[in-house]
């Protein structure tokens, strides 16, 4: 009992340090708010040209691995979204390593506020709402135009794919984190399975081999955050035929993602205290 | 602070702490070659609050490895250890409420804003009352003189700019005690004499308990009353700095610099000439000694173009002490 409620208060700590530190960047970014609003822009457009090179290739085909333009913009929108929303909260952790090379690392422990709330919110960057926004409109584009009969379950379910996607990159963020305590390069191994995962589940699963698709079902499990749930909206079954409640699952794997991330970050941490390095 | 209070009530308290490191190194393409290395080997000592105590020894001593355990950065392979009754380790984030530190190789403060920001951050993230925070505030930027500073990004500061605003940082919440970790290394003398002025009074007036490392013996001279001397991971002095100086036999040396080249000068009393490098002759005397008399009496017999008086360094100190069988 008093075991939880130290944890409650550690958490309510851990997010209200987050706050703060969050709070102090947007402020300092706004002190520029000439260089904010093109950075924010830039970043639109860099996300933008993503998707106007997939309109391109549809002028050539109508359809790719079984999915018409609009229901891969229903994919796209799904996972930028999610990873937008992942990076613009915890962008910033993949310089643990940097911090524990330079010494820096230090003086995050010495402050009274959770460490990991301090490293996600560290430089936090406003200008990623571009990508989010950018995400957004993709996949509102594709709700639009998709051929869906859409209702309220169905557009709740979407909303919480999208919420539970972000979870799961959030959690391969962290975790990326987590082995920088031991090694301090595996932050490329991280990007290749945020970034480079992202780009891979803007396709549909059946361009892909098999192996591939059932690994980032079992083993990485980033085909809940688009892949599975999309293919429930569109009423088709998956390549590796689950059963139907599979398709629920997402917030459940983004959760139990989220405790093995936490989990192994305080290992690392642990370990760290113990090494010093 | 009342005299009671400064009597041996152990508000920092080390018994047996050790700290032991797992060192991994390349042996060859995938080899590794593992050894231990004891960076703090059994130490115990007891600091009474409102102590101001130097803690000195040479580069990998095992100071910084100390001053981390305290902090509840690293956690001790062995031994007891408590500040403030609590044990840093395990009450980490507690105990950050209740100390002060200062890295004079790392800033503390956010590296991109101006010092003003990273303030009124530390301020919410401490929960300092605002009342509270502006009286801290003002004396800091008064005696530390931040009044033009604080508007400026903290890495447009200069060394000793950015290190008095790190110590404001680090004293902003009212801690019971400041770990203070090389806090004048590079800094021009000015800066120097600002910090210290204001250790000594923070020391003085709020009865805040200082433990500081340093290269610069000036500043345990200036400050401390008592030294800890750290070697291969072992207290080898505990006292004051005239009992180190004694017990290291350590000595000053005159630097002279003559007209021409001439043999070693031996008439003068209480120096004998260690090195002669053409016209320039190094003389040691006695740390207990003035230095004038030599002077004079150099000035009197030799044609004398300059000179310069060189402070011993602990690292020498430490030496002698082992040359001499003196260690403890």
């Amino acid at each position: 009992m008093a075991d939880a409620l130290a944890r409650a208060r550690s958490v309510s700590g851990g997010l209200r340090a987050y706050g703060l530190i969050v709070a102090m960047w947007v402020r300092s970014t706004m002190a520029y708010r000439a260089s904010f609003l093109m950075t924010t822009a830039g970043n639109f457009a860099a996300s933008v040209l993503d998707f106007v090179a997939i309109m391109i290739m549809f002028s050539h085909i109508d359809r790719l691995g079984g999915f018409t333009l609009p229901e891969i913009a229903l994919l796209y929108g799904a996972t930028s979204t999610s990873l937008g929303l992942a990076d613009l909260a915890l962008g910033n952790m993949d310089r643990v390593g940097r911090r524990v090379r330079d010494g820096t690392f230090d003086i995050l422990l010495v402050r009274p506020a959770p460490v990991v709330a301090q490293v996600a919110a560290d430089r936090f960057a406003l200008r990623r709402l571009g990508r989010v926004s950018q995400g957004l409109l993709v996949l509102g584009w594709g709700v639009a135009r998709a051929d869906v009969a859409w209702t309220p379950a169905k557009a709740l379910f979407t909303a919480v794919t999208v919420i539970a996607g972000a979870g799961i990159f959030a959690a391969v963020f962290i975790a990326g984190a987590a082995f920088q305590f031991w090694a301090a390069d595996a932050s490329e191994v991280q990007n290749s399975f945020t970034y480079g995962g992202s780009t891979m589940l803007q396709y549909p699963p059946a361009v892909f081999a098999r192996e591939l698709v059932r690994g980032a079902t079992f083993v990485v499990p980033l085909a809940f955050v688009n892949w599975i749930p999309v293919l429930r909206m569109l009423g088709r079954d998956d390549p590796l035929g689950l059963p139907g409640w599979v398709d629920f699952c997402g917030p459940g794997v983004a959760l139990a993602m989220l405790t093995a991330a936490g989990l192994l970050w305080r290992v690392g941490l642990r370990n760290y205290r113990s090494t010093g390095s | 602070m009342a005299g009671n209070e400064l009597s041996d009530d152990g508000f920092i308290e080390l018994d047996g702490v050790e700290k032991v490191f797992d060192v991994r190194r390349k042996a060859g393409f995938l080899r590794r070659e593992r050894h231990r290395v004891r960076a703090v080997d059994g130490i115990g000592f007891r600091v009474g609050r409102g102590e101001m105590v130097g803690y000195i020894g040479p580069n990998g001593a095992g100071k910084s490895t100390t001053i981390k355990m305290l902090t509840g950065i690293l956690t001790p392979s062995a031994g007891r250890l408590r500040v403030a009754g609590i044990d840093p380790s395990r009450e980490r984030a507690g105990l950050a409420h209740r100390i002060g530190v200062v890295f004079g190789q790392r800033t503390t403060l956010w590296w991109d804003l101006p010092l003003r920001d990273s303030y009124g951050l530390v301020r919410r993230m401490y929960r300092v009352p605002e009342a509270r925070y502006r009286a801290n505030l003002d004396r800091c930027v008064e005696l530390l003189d931040l009044g033009a500073l604080l508007d400026v990004p903290v890495r447009q500061l200069s060394l000793g700019q950015r290190m008095r605003g790190d110590i404001a940082a680090a004293l902003l919440h009212d801690p019971e005690v400041l770990y203070l970790d090389e806090p004048t290394i590079g800094l021009d003398v000015v800066s120097k004499a600002k910090v210290r002025g204001f250790l000594r009074e923070v020391n003085a007036e709020r009865g805040t308990t200082v433990l500081l490392t340093t290269h610069d013996l000036t500043d345990i001279e200036q400050l401390c009353e008592r030294v800890m001397v750290i070697d291969h991971g072992r207290l080898v002095h505990d006292g004051g700095l005239a009992e180190l100086h004694a017990a290291g036999e350590s000595e000053r040396t005159l630097v002279v610099d003559l007209e021409r080249e001439l043999p070693p000068i031996e008439d003068v009393p209480g120096a004998r000439t260690v090195k002669v490098e053409g016209p320039r002759q190094w003389l040691a005397f006695g740390t207990g000694q003035s230095a004038a008399p030599i002077v004079a009496a150099v000035a009197e017999r030799y044609p004398l173009v300059d000179l310069s008086v060189r402070e011993p360094d602990i690292e020498d100190v430490i030496a002698r002490m082992y040359a001499g069988g003196k260690g403890l």
